[in-house]
């Protein structure tokens, strides 16, 4: 799973070849830098820890800024594993600087997981899509509520995992198979169309996807 | 706005965008793709609004197509298939959309003519 780790900027539309305007969300991924490999030996998995987002480096706490140099890589504010095959470990060397353009180009198919925007505390309709109860017929006051949450006196309580009211996004998600429109990288950025999780500016890995249908 | 998304934006922009007022009567030529050949189709008719900002800002220009009726197409500014925009001519006129236009027909449906 090649990736790289990004940042989101917001939607916008772009014309493509044929002149059709398609809906896209540019991002701002890399540069990356290898902070750590890991290896079959060492962790008994393969990996490598990539870094994004050059910070001023008293921002680091001491640990952090030890790991960086041992890596001999710049002050950075986050840190994301990619767990890759075997094979696939050898193009990766410690302190080595990924652009954009290294693992993406146009027309490929992507995986981008974020965080996704919080909502508070929502009611089972936005929530998990309930549906509404009848607002005429005698109804009084409980248009939007649950309604009932489980059986009688058999089997006697709410089953667990029962949906209902609570706390809803600010969750991890991820949307498959968006594809490239647009690698820029002079400046870093990557246009996919359709729209990816969180809000302006929140942290989103962006990788290979991972189930292509015969793409 | 972010200033990359803002750059990202302007390269899609047109460097001469053509200048529509409303009221005008406009001739688009609208690139059409049919099957393999491509060609050049002229829409002519009154700007009665435009939409928008950034690359897709658009107009909608009114005609009165066969058989009287109304025709409206909606073009973006920066659309590459919108090759050319020409203004045969100007209108005199006292607000920002002319959607009463499609309530009225025949020769109540002009506008008074202005010269630049």
């Amino acid at each position: 799973m090649k990736g790289l780790i990004g940042r989101k900027l917001g939607m916008t539309q772009i014309f493509d070849e044929q002149g059709v305007m398609i809906p896209v969300t540019v991002l701002e991924v890399g540069p990356c830098y290898v902070t750590h490999v890991k290896t079959l030996p060492i962790d008994d998995y393969t990996a490598v820890q990539l870094g994004f987002g050059e910070i001023a480096e008293k921002r680091l706490a001491g640990g952090e800024r030890g790991h960086l140099q041992r890596a001999k890589a710049p002050a950075l504010k986050t840190t994301r594993e990619f767990r890759l095959k075997e094979d696939e470990l050898s193009e990766y060397d410690l302190g080595q600087k990924l652009l954009v353009d290294v693992i993406f180009s146009e027309g490929d198919s992507v995986d981008i997981t974020g965080t996704s925007k919080g909502k508070g505390f929502q009611g089972g309709i936005k929530r998990h899509g309930f549906n509404r109860q009848p607002k005429t017929h005698g109804q009084s006051d409980r248009e939007r509520s649950p309604g009932a949450a489980g059986a009688g006196s058999t089997p006697g309580r709410v089953y667990k995992g029962k949906r209902g009211p609570g706390h809803m996004g600010h969750e991890r998600v991820t949307v498959h198979n968006l594809r490239v429109v647009k690698v820029d990288p002079e400046r870093n950025l990557l246009a996919v169309k359709g729209a990816v999780p969180g809000p302006k500016n929140g942290l989103v890995t962006v990788s290979v996807a991972r189930k292509t249908r015969g793409r | 706005m972010s200033y990359l998304l803002q750059s990202l934006e302007a390269q899609q922009l047109k460097e001469n965008p053509p200048e529509i007022g409303i009221g005008d009567i406009v001739k688009v030529h609208n690139r059409i793709v049919e099957g393999r050949n491509e060609r050049v189709q002229v829409f002519q008719g009154t700007v009665i609004a435009t939409n928008g900002k950034g690359p897709s800002a658009s107009f909608t220009v009114r005609k009165i197509g066969a058989h009287s009726v109304g025709v409206e197409r909606i073009f973006r500014i920066h659309a590459p298939r919108v090759e050319k925009v020409e203004v045969v001519r100007h209108s005199k006129v006292r607000r920002a959309k002319l959607y009463f236009l499609r309530d009225r027909v025949g020769k109540r449906a002009r506008l008074k003519q202005r010269r630049r």
